[in-house]
């Protein structure tokens, strides 16, 4: 059945009173950015409190499901057959020619479940049931009715025309994107991080991004690999912007002056500080790591707490209670697990000591970091100052 | 020639500029004679002449009658078209093949498609320097033996091999035998005459001499050796269908021309700086040169392998890379893969060169000037690169 309309149904938005206005109209230019991205012509209208998309003559029915599907905040997206209101007659008729049409196979049980949103049409919601439902048992002596556990619900809503539809495909859920304040993601060429940034954007944030590149050490193709994900993050984020900063010289100094297995900690700071930088300049409300407790020696508990001392944003972490099985999965799920795995080494792995600190001591690692002073404030600026920003923009 | 720029490319091997000319060539055909070598009228004619005086060229190069050159898509098409098409032309009279550990992936991937499909692979190690001998070629060869594919010059180390003594000896000991052989890396650098050499089918590239990419040709001394692995529209009859390259061909044949008319005078260019850049190489501590020890006249002048030792090849790549010096680490083909290289573990290289090993590849367009940059970059990048590494 070739359907020209969804059914956009969303879950939490729905209940946000007053704001309500501010979240469908995010959730609204979301979709209409996702779809412009498909073959096809599409008009996204919201409606009695609902949207709706239609579809203009022939498009991609499976890129439209699949950007919609990536868009924050719906919940289902229902393939459904609309017609006219002619009465009763012409509703029972058109249903049994959808039912028809939509399973061929008619051994199954079924349920109607109607909802008359014009209260001028004469049968209610439980009289349109029993009438529907009869004339599908007339039309296909195989089915039977289960009003508990249905194989099929036939949903009917009587507007200013029929909508019917049995089908709902799962929406990724959440908050658009937009309704939440903007974040900085730390982004890496790894696994985690991009799974991280998608995650806050599923709660509705903006995001930014920052990445620490570390020539000869870290190659172009590493830090194109980055773009790649950060382009394959943005098809759920919205466009952002991506900050590339050269962290050289830092690693160098860091690497020279302070005890070697310390290096991933101090380093991770001086990132952290850098990436609050941005994230002050650019108004952003937080920053984001991919960190996952224990999955390396600095992301223990230990680790952790050294890193975070040095920001005064919050940090969010929204794998932290992730085993690194989950995480693949997601990242598998939003397609940047490919390109994660493309083998460069970043600047985390580069220069990492055989034995590094798994419990660091703040104390000690605020005394290792005395050893830069004097260098280091003007290589930090410098940093900053010299970052690239590249704009990201789904494909 | 020379067109602005102070980079320095050492990359030559992976693949080279071209020549003017032959882009202005390629660029002519392109917007000027661009008909269908295939249609009937004058626009058809005008381009297939251009593509039968541009196989003469080739013929003429490898001294072979025109009819024996198939055009290709490029070295790794005639590699295919060369393992996969002789085994199948001789899939009756038997199904082993002999090749060996220096290959590229373009005649070894292919090998290992046949060794799926039932058919028996020997693969001959060359020694430490990265040379077959003829006569371990020869012992594997059996009464089932079909087809020996040997490369000309190895792409990794530049080692050249004997393929003339394999091919005699081989043939000698089973006339039935096919011999196939990769000259990528050789053709336009070093003499080849295939029906001299007893080779029986020979890949050659465009782009590694200065033509344009997308081209190659397969010499097959006789049709029947072959089966296509493309079917079609009954072009290069039909063991190669496909519309012609005419433009791709052109430029490769002019740069076939030109490379070949001044091989003598470039082979003692590269050969010096060669010998430039591995003294230059040898005055680094704790530097190896793959093949013979930094002897400037072993193995093909194009190409100089040479490991630092405690540096990764990558992270100096990137380094030299910074100094606009274009160099590889291993191959070019396998390094998108960071693995070690295959052919490095063959020669028996020691554990701490193989992730440290770096390409210089050159051609006529280098200068001394540039290898006395490189070495002075080297000189300066080598030691403090050196003092950062992993702990």
């Amino acid at each position: 059945m070739k359907f020209s309309h969804f059914l956009i149904k969303y879950g939490e938005i729905a209940v946000k009173g007053k704001n309500r206005n501010i979240f469908e109209d995010a959730l609204g230019k979301q979709m209409r950015l996702a779809l412009r991205r498909v073959d096809g012509s599409f008009v996204v209208e919201k409606k009695t409190g609902r949207f709706y998309v239609h579809c203009q003559g022939e498009y991609d029915y499976e890129g439209a499901v699949e950007a919609l599907q990536k868009v924050f905040g719906i919940v289902g997206i229902c393939p459904v057959y609309v017609f006219e209101d002619n009465g009763i007659e012409s509703l029972k008729e058109n249903v049994c020619a959808f039912v028809d049409e939509m399973y061929r196979d008619k051994h199954f049980t079924f349920k109607v479940q109607a909802r008359r949103g014009n209260k001028k049409f004469p049968l209610n919601s439980m009289e349109i049931n029993a009438d529907v439902g009869e004339a599908l048992l007339n039309a296909f002596p195989d089915t039977q009715v289960d009003v508990h556990h249905p194989d099929v619900t036939v949903y009917i809503e009587v507007r200013e025309a029929f909508y019917v539809y049995s089908t709902i495909l799962p929406g990724a859920g959440g908050m658009p994107v937009g309704t939440a304040g903007k974040a900085m993601l730390l982004l890496s060429g790894g696994i985690d991080s991009p799974v991280a940034g998608v995650r806050i954007a599923k709660r509705g944030a903006l995001l930014e991004a920052v990445y620490f590149h570390a020539p000869p050490y870290t190659s172009e193709r590493a830090k194109e690999k980055v773009v790649d994900l950060a382009k394959i993050m943005s098809s759920y984020t919205d466009s952002f912007k991506l900050h590339i900063v050269n962290f050289t010289d830092i690693q160098m100094e860091i690497y020279e002056k302070c005890p070697h297995e310390e290096l991933t900690i101090i380093m991770r700071r001086y990132m952290m500080r850098i990436a609050e930088a941005f994230a002050l300049e650019s108004e952003c409300l937080g920053l984001v790591t991919g960190e996952s407790i224990g999955q390396v020696a600095s992301q223990t508990m230990q680790s952790l707490r050294a890193t975070n001392e040095v920001c005064t944003l919050p940090v969010y972490r929204p794998l932290i209670g992730f085993d690194k099985q989950e995480i693949i999965d997601e990242a598998e799920k939003i397609g940047t697990f490919e390109t994660s795995i493309l083998p460069y080494e970043d600047c985390c792995t580069i220069f990492v000591a055989k034995h590094p600190v798994t419990k660091p001591d703040p104390e000690a690692i605020r005394a290792s970091e005395k050893l830069l002073e004097g260098s280091i404030e003007r290589m930090v600026q410098e940093a900053v100052k010299t970052a690239e920003v590249i704009s990201i923009k789904p494909q | 020639m020379e067109s602005c720029k102070k980079e320095i490319y050492l990359d030559n091997a992976a693949t080279t500029r071209a020549f003017d000319e032959v882009g202005e060539r390629v660029r002519d055909c392109l917007c000027r004679s661009y008909g269908n070598p295939s249609s009937l009228h004058g626009k058809g004619l005008e381009a297939e002449h251009i593509m039968r005086e541009s196989i003469q060229v080739l013929a003429d190069i490898l001294k072979v009658p025109r009819e024996s050159i198939l055009l290709t898509s490029g070295g790794t098409e005639s590699d295919n078209l060369a393992v996969l098409g002789a085994a199948q032309a001789r899939r009756r009279k038997g199904r082993h093949i002999i090749t060996s550990y220096l290959e590229h992936p373009a005649v070894l991937a292919p090998m290992q498609q046949l060794s799926e499909q039932g058919y028996e692979i020997t693969y001959i190690k060359p020694d430490s320097q990265g040379v077959l001998h003829e006569d371990d070629v020869t012992d594997a060869v059996r009464d089932d033996t079909v087809l020996v594919s040997v490369m000309a010059v190895n792409n990794e180390i530049g080692s050249v091999q004997p393929v003339s003594a394999i091919a005699h000896k081989c043939k000698e000991k089973n006339p039935n035998v096919l011999i196939h052989c990769d000259a990528v890396q050789a053709f336009g650098k070093i003499p080849i005459f295939p029906r001299r050499q007893g080779i029986d089918l020979l890949s050659c590239s465009s782009h590694k001499i200065h033509g344009p990419k997308g081209v190659g040709a397969l010499y097959v001394a006789d049709p029947r050796m072959i089966r296509p692995i493309l079917y079609g529209g009954g072009q290069q009859r039909d063991l190669r269908p496909g519309t012609e390259n005419v433009a791709g061909i052109a430029g490769f044949a002019l740069a076939a021309r030109m490379v070949t008319d001044q091989m003598d005078q470039t082979e003692a260019h590269m050969r010096s700086l060669k010998e430039l850049l591995i003294k230059g190489i040898a005055s680094i501590e704790e530097t190896h040169v793959h093949g013979s020890d930094f002897d400037p006249m072993w193995g093909a002048a194009s190409i100089v392998s040479a490991s630092f030792r405690g540096v990764s090849a990558e992270v100096l790549l990137h380094a030299l890379e910074d100094k606009e010096i274009y160099v590889s680490s291993g191959s070019a083909c396998s390094s998108n893969h960071p693995r070690v290289s295959d052919v490095l573990q063959a020669i028996g290289a020691a554990e701490s060169d193989l992730g440290s090993t770096i390409r210089f590849s050159f051609s006529a367009l280098n200068t001394e000037e540039e290898i006395r940059d490189t070495i002075r970059a080297l000189k300066e990048l080598v030691p403090v690169l050196r003092r950062f590494t992993r702990k």
